[in-house]
């Protein structure tokens, strides 16, 4: 719909900005030769693996083609706002770069957008594509059928527990749970047994954001039906789902956590910073007995991190998540990640493809899971025995790709995502019961996904 | 005798040197001031859509049929009458009208401490506030020390503890404005009025306040301002939570805008948080309208 505005000064300050804007923007232009790069750079100084990563791959990719150049854009952001700026800069011409580094948690929104190209052409033509795992493939996959991105590793998520806790606990060292009552009931004997330790954590309520959602809720909820269909989103209706029993389970297990006092004090899993005391403090001090959390924990603990905790592997043991029965397949985990992806108005569409090819040998691609702690999406690499070996755990978290979950990412998911911790807090803090919970979720969904919701 | 009315060209000689000042301020004020007001009637989104459209007042209505936006409204002005209104204005004055009778040594030890607060930057202010109030902060050891029960302050009242924050960082402001007030006031009226025996309260009343008046109405108006565009301090402290509860509206605001990605909503409120700016200013020009 056009646009009028019938004040003619407000209309020439529009236009004004609008040209001084863009001006701003101009200059460099696109030389042919140059593949331009943006990714996120860690706000922590000490932290260079991704820069010391791409400048490898940059001498690698110039040597092998004369007459190229690879520029390196870095964004020095926290997660959110290296979303924004990326955003921005992909909406001109004349700032979008030829590759940007997408986190699969907003890579749909991006191409509903039209800010991305997609790559089926080039994955059509290239032979490594088929050591991806198809789980992986379709982390990037739009709703058009068409894929956008290529991943560079993932994470899982399983159950981390405290062996010197189960000890004193009288549970056993290689516990495996087989459903949702056998975690509750471990949560219980160390709640009983051992005094003066969390028995329990499970992210929860709008200040973990993600964490809550993803290590929380989903792990959860994922757990709950088939294994096959997906809890969330109706992908043949393409609608998202509402009103569903599955729902009600998972919160009914969060509500569980909190009221019977197997979680954290409700005031510090409501802390925006409990993340950190999780990993920091109360881990590596024996605090806690079962944290359901992410594959990536160990980076905080290598050496030259700030928690330095080497003998983390023979103090903590992993378990994988249960479905709620116990169920086929018997396990559950969800995924994330980022993927390289091409601007759609990158100037050198073919050049910056070149440049993930080279970056997805599997040499390279080995270097890069083991130098940041990821989780192998390639079928050569996962089987590699010097990739398996390079760091405790990450077999187990490996293994747990083939039952893993990737989020129903489209453009809704950040509001969807928001509702889900907001039911979740309404549970924790005892403000709601499930049901108020459930139909509050149910609401804002209606809101957030434009009326796109089916009832189950 | 008519005044000499200055020709065209000379208006257009002397209106010469401020074009550029002019076409500046436009380009950079008005401008995205403007673009601003129109993005708020569009229903742009940072990403996940297409194209935008003009929606109108569409946003607006969202705004009052949306709950959480009612309610970071309603912990606006809690939150700027506590902290700006009662908290760093009284205090402020407070504080200066003591100073004038404290010795010189006390008197900069205080300014020293206070505007070592206003000077922190608002990061670092709200770090050291949430390191005051969490769990194991510095106020729970201090009531442990005393016996006294310990809660989590920044979860059982959270707005209260923000409010706090934002009267400990911003009453220096208050105080050097009262201060230079104070100082303004003749010596022999308040000589005077002591002769005839007014004593501190009545001179205060009678005679300080009304010769400070529009100090007064110039400190609310800014405190007030400065409070309402409050984000830093409180997103380091609760970042709005637990639930909502201290959600005001620039959190609100940017909690749409990008954490949502819905940059047209997310103006919309911008521009009803200046409409609540502009209120307090008029309620403070008639309040205070009267001259002395």
């Amino acid at each position: 719909m056009p646009v009028r505005p019938t004040a003619t000064p407000l209309l020439l300050a529009t236009l004004l900005t609008a040209t001084a804007l863009s001006a701003c923007g101009s200059g460099s232009g696109s030389s042919p030769d140059t593949v331009k790069i943006s990714f996120k750079q860690s706000t922590d100084n000490s932290i260079r693996v991704m820069d010391t990563y791409l400048g490898q791959m940059k001498k690698e990719f110039e040597k092998a083609n004369p007459g190229k150049k690879v520029e390196l854009v870095p964004i020095k952001a926290p997660d959110s706002e290296y979303y924004t700026k990326l955003q921005q800069m992909l909406r001109s011409p004349k700032t979008a770069p030829d590759l940007v580094y997408e986190d699969t948690f907003l890579i749909n929104s991006d191409i509903t957008s039209g800010y991305l190209k997609p790559l089926d052409t080039y994955l059509d033509k290239w032979p490594d594509w088929n050591q991806f795992i198809d789980t992986a493939k379709s982390a990037a996959k739009a709703q058009d059928g068409k894929t956008y991105g290529v991943p560079d590793g993932t994470d899982t998520r399983g159950l981390w527990f405290d062996k010197g806790v189960f000890q004193k606990a009288g549970l056993p060292a290689d516990w495996q749970p087989k459903n949702w009552d056998d975690v509750l009931s471990a949560a219980r004997t160390i709640k009983q047994k051992v005094p003066g330790v969390t028995p329990l954590n499970v992210y929860t309520g709008k200040p973990a954001g993600e964490a809550a959602t993803m290590q929380g809720f989903e792990m959860l909820l994922y757990g709950t039906g088939d294994g096959k269909t997906d809890p969330l989103y109706d992908t043949a209706a393409k609608k998202w789902v509402a009103g569903s029993q599955a729902f009600k389970d998972a919160l009914t297990f969060v509500e569980t956590v909190y009221k019977e006092k197997l979680g954290p004090d409700v005031s510090d899993a409501l802390d925006p910073n409990f993340g950190t005391t999780v990993r920091g403090e109360l881990l590596p001090k024996g605090k806690l007995g079962i944290d359901l959390d992410g594959s990536w924990l160990p980076q905080d603990w290598q050496k030259g991190a700030g928690h330095e905790w080497p003998e983390w592997s023979q103090k903590l043991g992993l378990a994988y998540m249960p479905t709620q029965h116990g169920q086929a397949p018997g396990k559950v985990s969800m995924s994330g990640g980022w993927t390289w992806a091409i601007p759609s108005k990158a100037g050198n569409p073919d050049l910056a493809f070149k440049f993930v090819e080279t970056m997805q040998t599997k040499a390279n691609a080995q270097k890069w899971y083991i130098a940041n702690s990821g989780i192998a999406v390639r079928k050569d690499v996962a089987s590699d025995p010097a990739y398996v070996q390079a760091q405790p755990g990450i077999k187990f978290f490996t293994d747990l790709v083939a039952s893993t979950h990737y989020r129903p990412a489209y453009p809704a998911y950040p509001k969807v995502s928001t509702a889900v911790q907001e039911a979740m807090e309404g549970v924790t803090t005892g403000d709601s019961s499930v049901d108020k919970a459930a139909s509050g979720y149910d609401e804002e969904l209606k809101t957030a996904t434009d009326g796109q919701v089916v009832r189950k | 005798m008519s005044p000499r009315r200055p020709g065209r060209p000379r208006i257009l000689a002397r209106a010469l040197p401020l074009t550029p000042a002019v076409i500046l301020l436009l380009l950079f004020l008005a401008g995205p001031i403007a673009y601003c007001a129109y993005i708020a009637f569009t229903d742009l989104q940072l990403t996940g859509q297409a194209h935008s459209s003009f929606v109108g007042f569409d946003n607006f209505r969202a705004a009052f049929k949306d709950e959480a936006f009612l309610n970071a409204v309603w912990l606006t002005l809690v939150f700027t009458v506590l902290s700006s209104l009662v908290g760093q204005n009284t205090l402020g004055l407070a504080l200066a009208a003591l100073m004038q009778r404290a010795s010189k040594p006390v008197r900069t030890l205080v300014g020293g401490i206070v505007i070592t607060a206003w000077v922190l930057p608002e990061v670092v202010a709200g770090f050291l506030l949430y390191a005051f109030f969490r769990r194991e902060g510095t106020l729970n050891a201090i009531l442990d020390w005393l016996h006294l029960p310990t809660q989590n302050w920044l979860f059982t009242l959270p707005i209260l503890a923000v409010s706090f924050a934002n009267v400990w960082r911003g009453t220096a402001f208050s105080m050097l404005v009262y201060s230079a007030a104070l100082n303004e006031i003749p010596k022999e009226i308040t000589e005077a009025a002591e002769v005839d025996g007014a004593g501190g309260w009545r001179r205060m009343w009678h005679i300080t306040l009304p010769m400070i008046r529009r100090s007064i109405a110039t400190n609310l108006m800014l405190n007030t301002l400065q409070t309402l565009s409050v984000f830093g301090l409180i997103w380091v402290m609760t970042r709005g939570g637990p639930g909502n509860r201290s959600q005001t509206l620039p959190l609100f605001m940017y909690e749409q805008a990008f954490q949502k990605s819905m940059i047209g909503y997310g103006t919309a409120v911008a521009l009803l948080l200046l409409v609540v700016g502009a209120l307090f200013s008029v309620v403070y020009m008639r309040l205070l309208r009267t001259e002395v």
